[in-house]
């Protein structure tokens, strides 16, 4: 009987310390709000001149490796986006898991108006793997 | 025809009426929230990106753009029947840009690299649009802050912004975490102004004078010509809760740091990127790049600003006021075109309009004021995005009248004082 206490003791401190190491799970939109919104907005509109907007932009809804690829490394090009130029220097988000950059871009990828198809952890793992 | 020239100027004067042909008023003032007394029309419209705008002692509009139109980068505007309203324009300039002023019979623009000079002719034109004289050629252009906003003085010098390509000096630019590099090797060649002379061709680093440093982004100066000393509106830094999320909270971030203005001498140092100014501690604060916490002091050596506005609200121009048209009040106060904050979300942004600092001896006499509101169409910005107009340039007519350009639609708004 003293055995099974403490085993179930022992079992509810494990669950409760796998618990505190691991966060919860964020959404896409709660990932958006962290690591993008200040410069993309909250509607997802950029900001002129600055920032490129995420819609209506092939950048976004087209190539997921491209994408994929752009949001792992940054940018500090001066290219045109749909014909606009964007001043402000895109940080490397490489520090977020494969699972949160497919999680942000699907939500990106299906809101503010956007309609295109989901990214998955995999997809992240495989263009990761080609710019080391 | 010396007859002409004095009844021209008396038109010009007594705001056209003189001339049978009168200024068409706007019953909705242009849209614009004005202090009472204040009237405003839309002189011109749909230009597209206009940034810094410069008025002749006709009355024409040169405007210059950091988005072609047609082809053109400066655009000349005139109103041929004296109503106010421009009804020409003719383009010219192949280049995008920022800056433009009227000195001594020649107008000057700048690209994002290089500060051009037309010599104008008959009527303030052109006499060469299409040949003009590279004065500064070469300035540092790398993705941020690349416009080279610029001012001139009464001693034939051009004093330039060039821009840090950079937010913070950071190792990874606007990476969360990522410190300073020790010491700033942007420094040496951006951030901060540089004085040029005006009439000499293809000038470069070496040919001027390094006047300030420690400004990361001024895209708002004018020459004081009372106190005969420049002063600049800073562009404070951005992302402080993006880069350390432990140290400042969304809110901090939205509110520091301060938009600062600065009086310039020869040698001042503002101290960009190791320090920010706190608008609401009133201190210098250490820049978390370099080891603050948004609370340690900067020691090292930086003016202090002459006025801190709140953050992120983006000055794209000032001018000091010099005409006779507005109330006493007003003369030789200092007007900054706020274009309007990003980095405050996901707090509401702040900023679209035009505002005022009384000045005497040189000095603020009072607290800073909204002057000019309503740009943006809207009670509440989410996103700059949504505005429908945001102030970028300032310039004064012969008249007094205050001219605010909008790089939104390319709206250029006259303001006039009209109460009698």
């Amino acid at each position: 009987m003293r055995k099974i206490i403490v085993c179930t003791c022992i079992m509810a401190f494990i669950a409760v310390s796998a618990q505190k190491q691991q966060p919860a799970k964020q959404s896409g939109s709660e990932l958006y709000k962290q690591y993008c919104l200040s410069c993309h907005q909250v509607n997802g509109s950029g900001v002129p001149r600055m920032n490129p907007p995420l819609i209506k932009t092939s950048y976004v809804t087209g190539d997921k490796k491209k994408l994929i690829k752009w949001v792992l490394q940054g940018s500090v090009e001066n290219v045109p986006i749909d014909g606009n130029y964007y001043s402000n220097n895109m940080p490397a988000q490489n520090y977020l898991t494969d699972q949160q950059i497919a999680d942000v871009l699907t939500y990106i990828r299906s809101s503010f108006g956007n309609k295109a198809s989901a990214v998955t952890a995999a997809e992240v793992k495989t263009v990761r793997a080609s710019i080391k | 025809m010396k007859t002409l020239y004095y009844l021209f100027i008396l038109c010009l004067i007594s705001g056209l009426n003189a001339c049978g042909q009168s200024l068409k008023q706007d019953a909705s003032n242009a849209e614009l929230k004005l202090p009472s007394g204040f009237t405003a029309i839309k002189a011109a419209d749909g230009l597209g990106e206009a940034r810094h705008i410069a008025i002749t002692s006709d009355g024409d509009i040169f405007v210059k753009l950091s988005k072609l139109k047609d082809g053109k980068g400066i655009y000349l505007l005139q109103d041929v029947n004296k109503d106010g309203h421009m009804d020409k324009t003719s383009g010219f300039g192949n280049y995008t840009g920022t800056g433009i002023y009227i000195k001594d019979g020649y107008l000057y623009a700048s690209s994002d690299e290089d500060v051009y000079r037309y010599k104008l002719g008959a009527n303030n034109k052109p006499v060469d649009p299409n040949h003009p004289e590279k004065i500064i050629a070469g300035l540092i252009s790398r993705h941020e802050h690349e416009a080279k906003a610029f001012t001139l003085d009464n001693d034939g010098n051009v004093y330039v912004n060039i821009g840090a390509y950079s937010n913070s000096c950071q190792e990874r630019d606007r990476s969360k975490g990522s410190m300073g590099i020790q010491p700033c090797p942007i420094l040496d060649s951006a951030a901060g102004i540089w004085e040029f002379k005006t009439n000499i061709a293809n000038q470069s680093y070496d040919d001027g004078v390094h006047y300030a440093t420690g400004l990361r982004n001024v895209v708002g100066l004018d020459w004081n010509t009372q106190t005969n000393s420049l002063f600049v509106m800073q562009h404070g830094r951005d992302q402080l809760h993006d880069i350390f999320p432990d140290l400042f909270t969304e809110q901090q971030s939205a509110e520091l740091p301060a938009e600062c203005m600065y009086e310039l001498h020869n040698g001042s140092n503002c101290g960009w990127p190791y320090m920010y100014y706190d608008q609401i501690q009133h201190k210098k604060i250490l820049a978390p790049e370099y080891g603050g916490d948004g609370k340690k002091e900067y020691t090292g050596d930086a003016q202090d600003p002459v006025v801190a506005f709140p953050g992120h609200m983006a000055p794209n121009d000032l001018l000091f006021y010099t005409g006779d048209m507005f109330p006493e009040k007003y003369k030789n106060g200092a007007f900054i075109a706020f274009h309007g904050s990003w980095n405050r979300a996901p707090e509401p942004q702040k900023g679209f309009f035009v505002a005022f600092v009384p000045f005497k001896d040189g000095k603020p006499s009072g607290d800073w004021e909204i002057f000019a509101d309503g740009f943006s169409g809207k009670n509440e910005i989410a996103s700059p995005g949504d505005a429908e107009h945001r102030p970028c340039g300032l310039a004064q007519g012969l008249d007094g009248s205050l001219y605010v350009s909008d790089d939104v639609k390319g709206t250029i708004y006259r303001i006039m004082y009209t109460a009698k």
